[in-house]
């Protein structure tokens, strides 16, 4: 399959970002209170970001995929779940890491942001699992799936929230410093790119797969035929 | 509508009113989840509210999804589900007599559930059990709302048992810290007005998940693979 001029140019703007992220971000001023560790904060919000923006995207794939029957919606779908729960699995990893150093300990229930990704990233596994084993009819259950819980995701912020009477307000991206600003938005437009090379690649993959089994099928029909 | 709602919704208490295996086998199991919390939290103390509210709602979750399973499971033995899909009887009207049905097993064992958090933990519900009730009806109608949906749609899927907790329980994750919250607070004879939020919350929350199962229960349930 050839590779569209777009998917080349979006590759090596992502490529280049993410080579060029690291040099900013160790340059990057240090942090007063958090010194090193909040440098984490640099990948940490860029996925963030792509894990909830993978979840609508996947929502918004079943959705076509229930009302309009586009099987180009249902690989899209597939695909930005997949990437929901690779990107999820980076925010749980990075969040504790950090949380580690500034509160004490790894996780702290009352952080209505980590919680509810959580929460999603176990909504988004379910839909992974419904796929691979739910035989027959599956994709149907998994695109009602995705709808459900991108509607649960405001729904489990506010409860969570409310949950717990003590969180921390974060309004960090708007308070940082000149100097960290730089090192921040490159990373989050690289991790962005990557998030559509990504995703571009997995439909490509699921398209030669159906592709295959299209011509398994026929080399079978040809078969009973002779 | 009512009238068809109605027609099945007896159809169903007909059935079960014959055998009584869903409401008995429920009620059982119920009643055996409590035992085990008895055991594994009755050490001398009293129990805080706390303890009582989780275990009321999680005795709620285990045993509803326990009657859920089995009384699709039954339907489809029968093939009676297929049956009704193939009707000319208009799909929200099923969903919604699912649901009905679903709710109703579930106030059952609320109620076997409350009598046993009195006896058996010792949970003080003197004044505050309207507001109980009316917070554990709320909580019943957003946990059969998206039971009712992804029941009916499990079909004929692969390992549709072990995938039925694991849709249900992240997506009505909002309805358990509602649910558990609201109730430690009545229990402590907690702030009014968080009490009043939390009730408040499961009414958007019913709103939606009912919302959303009547419009993809067409899309979502089909009679090819009931």
């Amino acid at each position: 399959m050839k590779l569209s001029p777009w998917f080349l140019i979006v590759l090596t703007l992502a490529v280049f970002g993410l080579a060029m992220a690291p040099q900013l971000i160790v340059a990057a001023p240090r942090e007063v209170t958090m010194g090193l560790v909040q440098k984490i904060f640099y990948y940490h919000v860029p996925v963030a970001w792509l894990t909830f923006s993978g979840a609508f995207v996947c929502a918004g794939g079943s959705a076509a995929f229930l009302f309009r029957n586009s099987e180009r919606g249902d690989r899209i779908a597939l695909a930005a779940a997949e990437l929901t729960v690779l990107f999820g699995l980076c925010v749980l990893v990075t969040g504790p890491l950090w949380a580690r150093k500034a509160w004490g300990s790894y996780w702290k229930w009352e952080d209505v942001r980590l919680t509810t990704t959580l929460i999603l990233w176990f909504i988004f596994l379910a839909y992974l699992f419904t796929r691979k084993y739910g035989g027959p009819g599956a994709r149907k259950l998994a695109a009602a799936l995705a709808l459900f819980g991108a509607a649960d995701v405001p729904l489990i912020y506010l409860s969570v929230q409310f949950w717990r009477t003590i969180h921390p307000k974060t309004t960090v991206v708007s308070t940082l410093g000149p100097g960290m600003r730089g090192p921040f938005w490159l990373a989050l437009v690289s991790f962005t790119l990557l998030f559509f090379v990504l995703l571009e690649l997995r439909l490509r993959l699921e398209a030669a797969r159906v592709a295959r089994d299209e011509l398994v099928l026929a080399v079978e029909d040809w078969e009973d035929a002779q | 509508m009512i009238r068809d709602v109605l027609t099945l919704l007896g159809k169903d208490l007909r059935v079960e009113w014959r055998n009584q295996e869903l409401a008995l086998a429920t009620l059982f199991f119920a009643a055996v989840v409590m035992l085990i919390f008895v055991f594994a939290f009755l050490a001398g103390d009293r129990p805080s509210a706390e303890v009582c509210s989780g275990v009321l709602w999680v005795a709620l979750a285990l045993s509803g999804t326990v009657g859920i399973a089995r009384g699709f499971e039954r339907e489809r033995e029968g093939s009676s589900f297929r049956a009704l899909l193939l009707s000319p009887m208009a799909r929200e009207v099923i969903y919604v007599s699912k649901l009905t049905g679903i709710a109703l097993l579930m106030a059952l064992v609320a109620v076997v559930a409350l009598v046993l958090l009195v006896v058996l933990f010792g949970a003080m519900v003197g004044e505050i059990w309207p507001t109980l009730l009316l917070l554990l009806a709320l909580g019943i109608v957003g946990f059969s709302a998206v039971a009712a949906l992804f029941g009916a749609a499990l079909g004929r899927a692969q390992s549709r048992q072990v995938l039925l907790p694991l849709l249900l329980y992240p997506l009505t994750l909002p309805v358990l810290i509602a649910g558990t919250r609201a109730t430690a607070l009545l229990l402590s004879g907690g702030d009014a007005a968080q009490i009043s939020f939390w009730l408040r919350f499961l009414v958007v929350f019913d709103a939606v998940f009912v919302s959303l199962g009547v419009w993809l229960f067409e899309h979502v349930v089909t009679a090819g693979e009931a």
